[in-house]
């Protein structure tokens, strides 16, 4: 469906503006723009109509009003002052983008001593056009629509990471995503991530707000992991009820490559969380674990591609939902094994626990199998606490309020022990607990306001 | 202690318990036999506080209070224990955690401190040795892969641990070996004082070999049909229940 008028008026308008700013950029990278502009005006925005947008509906939170020139803003606050993360022993390496926009303009590009490339993917494109030309659009280019056009025309930043061949990172990088809006705000946000040759890297990405101002972060990830290599990545979401978010996430594996994507969904009113993996070389393994805690009004959205495309590859999915309140979770789960990919392990599981009645969601494992020797398991569960394990607990003295903390804490336990670096282990564990408890989910001396 | 009385209890409309009547003085051991499906597990259930049931009628006094309207954790902080027919297993919560948070939230209900974690532990290991389980449980999630055995260890070393005042045990023997009967038999004994209370639920004489009882009751049906001394689960073990189903076909 093409772009309706009041969406065109405003896109059109931005993006006239967005090309003279863009003057100075590599010519790949505005060529890729026009591609993605032209593919916004074709597709439009996606709609319920389409199946895999059925229970998320895009045109309701995102506003024609949100659109506007993001110039690169001027923060009247020192970041150092309201944000001190605080991650308990996780000697973390920290990179923060601003509304989309790579916040360190003095240093926006950065190689650290184990030659690591860090910054700024807009600085990347200027500086290693060799490595952004290379990856840039190659995986998400399988299932490009009004999102990922919109993604390529109006992104203004985001991160860049090249990990070298054999390099292993031994600390976490983190990357912190804020969104600091004084007005409502679309905001287009591009990562590229690409782990060399038997690498070995840890990425955490934390969103977070610091107004409560309505904004939509439109924000995509590629990563490339080529043979051998091993990435991970945690996303944490944690931001305000009045942001909303289409997060997607592309990653293309090379041969015997581990790639590791947990999606840790605390607060946020709308999250729709894609994630396409492309096994492309044999004996490759793909782990998708999430966990979402949806309260209020809450929607929370994750649709997964596992495509195998070629024989001898693992894939793990494990997604665990809690909801309450009016809370509504989806999970959509897609693995598609082509006819030459024989033996085949693929795996899914998506459990859900509703804490009332008036809590919702919809579970759909989708399996296309067109190979012959292939293992597969499939299953989705919708429940209430275990009323007996309850009983269990409540009989030895422990109140009602606790006992069930404890079973929704064991419940999503099975997802957060995925991750393997310990003290992101246990910084997660407690931020679930908080959570779970109702408490404000953040680090102890951080000034941000979540939710 | 206990006072039950004329006890109705039904689960969808099914009544089944039928009118129990039982009084628990401190210091004795009462033992309820009778043949399954007869109501036992009902009883001990309804005593601890699972809601899944209807009661339709009678009373239930504990220590001078009405015990009914009181919630299962508010029960078990003022001393009652269910050793349970089936322990739940419940993946993902630790042990050792789900103990110590017991502990301390009973400790705290009865005006003491809660116990730091090296206190916790030494108390733990030292009640461990009652029941002969050493360290099987550590690090494990609550009766999770346990074996039928260690799930009704587990359930003693629970009752060490909170020091209840009325323990109800139900079928506590049933999977047990000659030899672990004697270890679960012997950690309840050791525990009882003359303060306290137990209910045993059975089928065999033989844990009765080990828990001398003061009374037996049978329960047959949601009635309590025949009460008697500790000769009667003799009896009953010679006998079966044959002849007081008869008895009843009778009435
Ligand atoms: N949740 C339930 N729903 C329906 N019927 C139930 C339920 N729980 C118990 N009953 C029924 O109540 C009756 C008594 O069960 P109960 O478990 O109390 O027997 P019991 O004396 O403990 O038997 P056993 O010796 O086999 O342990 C049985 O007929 C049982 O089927
Ligand atoms: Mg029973």
């Amino acid at each position: 469906m093409e772009l309706s008028e009041v969406f065109y008026t405003k896109f059109s308008g931005a993006y006239n503006e967005f090309k003279l700013e863009a003057n100075g950029q590599a010519p790949f990278i505005n060529k890729w723009r026009e591609e993605g502009y032209q593919r916004l005006l074709l597709d439009g925005i996606p709609h319920k109509q389409l199946e895999d947008w059925k229970y998320s509906d895009l045109n309701k939170v995102l506003d024609p009003a949100f659109i506007q020139l993001l110039k690169k803003p001027t923060y009247t606050f020192r970041l150092e002052d309201i944000f001190r993360c605080d991650v308990p022993d996780l000697d973390t390496q920290s990179f923060t983008t601003l509304d989309g926009w790579y916040s360190d303009t003095e240093n926006p590009l950065q190689v650290l001593p184990d030659g690591v490339i860090i910054g700024s993917f807009r600085e990347a494109a200027l500086k290693y056009p060799e490595i952004v030309e290379k990856y840039l659009g190659q995986a998400t280019k399988t299932a490009e629509d009004g999102l990922s056009g919109m993604n390529a025309a109006f992104a203004t930043d985001g991160m860049f990471i090249y990990i070298p061949e054999n390099c292993v990172v031994e600390v976490p990088l983190q990357i912190i995503d804020i969104i600091s809006a004084e007005t409502d705000l679309l905001v287009n946000r591009r990562n590229l991530f690409v782990g060399g040759k038997n690498s070995v890297a840890n990425v955490v990405v934390c969103d977070h707000s610091l107004t409560f101002q309505k904004s939509f972060t439109n924000s995509f990830t590629e990563v490339f992991t080529e043979n051998g290599a091993v990435f991970n990545m945690t996303m944490i979401q944690n931001s305000s009820n009045n942001t909303s978010r289409n997060s997607s996430v592309f990653v293309s594996q090379k041969g015997r490559s581990t790639a590791t994507i947990n999606t840790i969904s605390l607060h946020g009113g709308f999250i729709r969380n894609n994630i396409h993996v492309a096994l492309e070389g044999e004996f490759a393994e793909s782990n998708l674990h999430g966990l979402y805690l949806g309260d209020r009004n809450q929607h929370v959205d994750n649709f997964t591609i596992v495509n195998h495309k070629v024989p001898d590859c693992l894939s793990n999915q494990k997604y665990k939902g809690i909801l309450d309140d009016q809370a509504r979770g989806v999970f959509t789960g897609r693995v598609v094994v082509s006819r030459d990919a024989q033996r085949t392990n693929a795996f899914q599981a998506n459990n859900n626990i509703l804490l009332k009645d008036t809590a919702h969601v919809d579970s759909k494992p989708q399996l296309e199998i067109y190979a012959d020797d292939v293992r597969c398991s499939h299953g989705a569960t919708v429940g209430q606490l275990d009323t007996e394990a309850l009983f269990y607990l409540r009989s030895r003295g422990i109140n009602e309020k606790e006992a069930r903390m404890m079973l929704m804490f064991s419940f999503a336990a099975e997802v957060v022990d995925k991750i393997t670096v310990p003290a992101l282990k246990l910084r997660i564990t407690d931020m679930v607990e908080k959570r779970l408890r109702g408490e404000l989910s953040r680090c102890n001396h951080c000034a941000i306001n979540c939710c | 202690m206990l006072k039950i009385k004329d006890l109705r209890v039904s689960i969808n409309n099914k009544e089944i318990l039928k009118g129990i009547s039982l009084n628990v003085n401190k210091g004795e051991v009462h033992a309820i036999m009778g043949p399954n499906g007869s109501g036992k597990s009902t009883l001990a259930s309804v005593l601890a506080g699972r809601d899944i049931y209807e009661i339709t009628a009678g009373t239930v006094e504990y220590n001078g209070k009405d015990l009914l309207d009181q919630a299962p954790d508010v029960r078990a902080k003022e001393g009652i224990f269910l050793g349970f027919q089936y322990p739940v297993e419940i993946p993902g919560v630790n042990m050792m955690t789900f103990m110590r948070t017991a502990v301390n939230e009973i400790r705290t209900h009865r005006g003491l401190e809660p116990l730091s974690a090296k206190a916790f532990l030494a108390l733990s290991e030292e009640r461990k040795t009652l029941v002969e389980i050493g360290s099987r449980f550590d690090g494990r999630s609550v009766n999770e892969g346990f074996s039928g055995g260690e799930k009704k260890r587990n359930e003693i070393y629970q009752m060490a641990m909170l020091e209840p005042t009325l323990a109800i045990l139900d079928e506590t023997d049933s999977g047990l070996d000659i030899d672990a009967l004697k270890v679960v038999a012997n950690g309840v004994n050791k525990l009882r004082k003359p303060e306290n209370a137990t209910i045993v639920i059975t089928h065999y004489q033989r844990l009765l070999d080990f828990i001398i009882p003061d009374f037996v009751h049978v329960l047959y049906n949601g009635k309590i049909v025949k009460s008697g001394g500790k000769e009667l689960a003799l009896e009953l073990e010679i006998r079966g229940y044959d002849w007081i189903k008869k008895e009843q076909g009778e009435n």
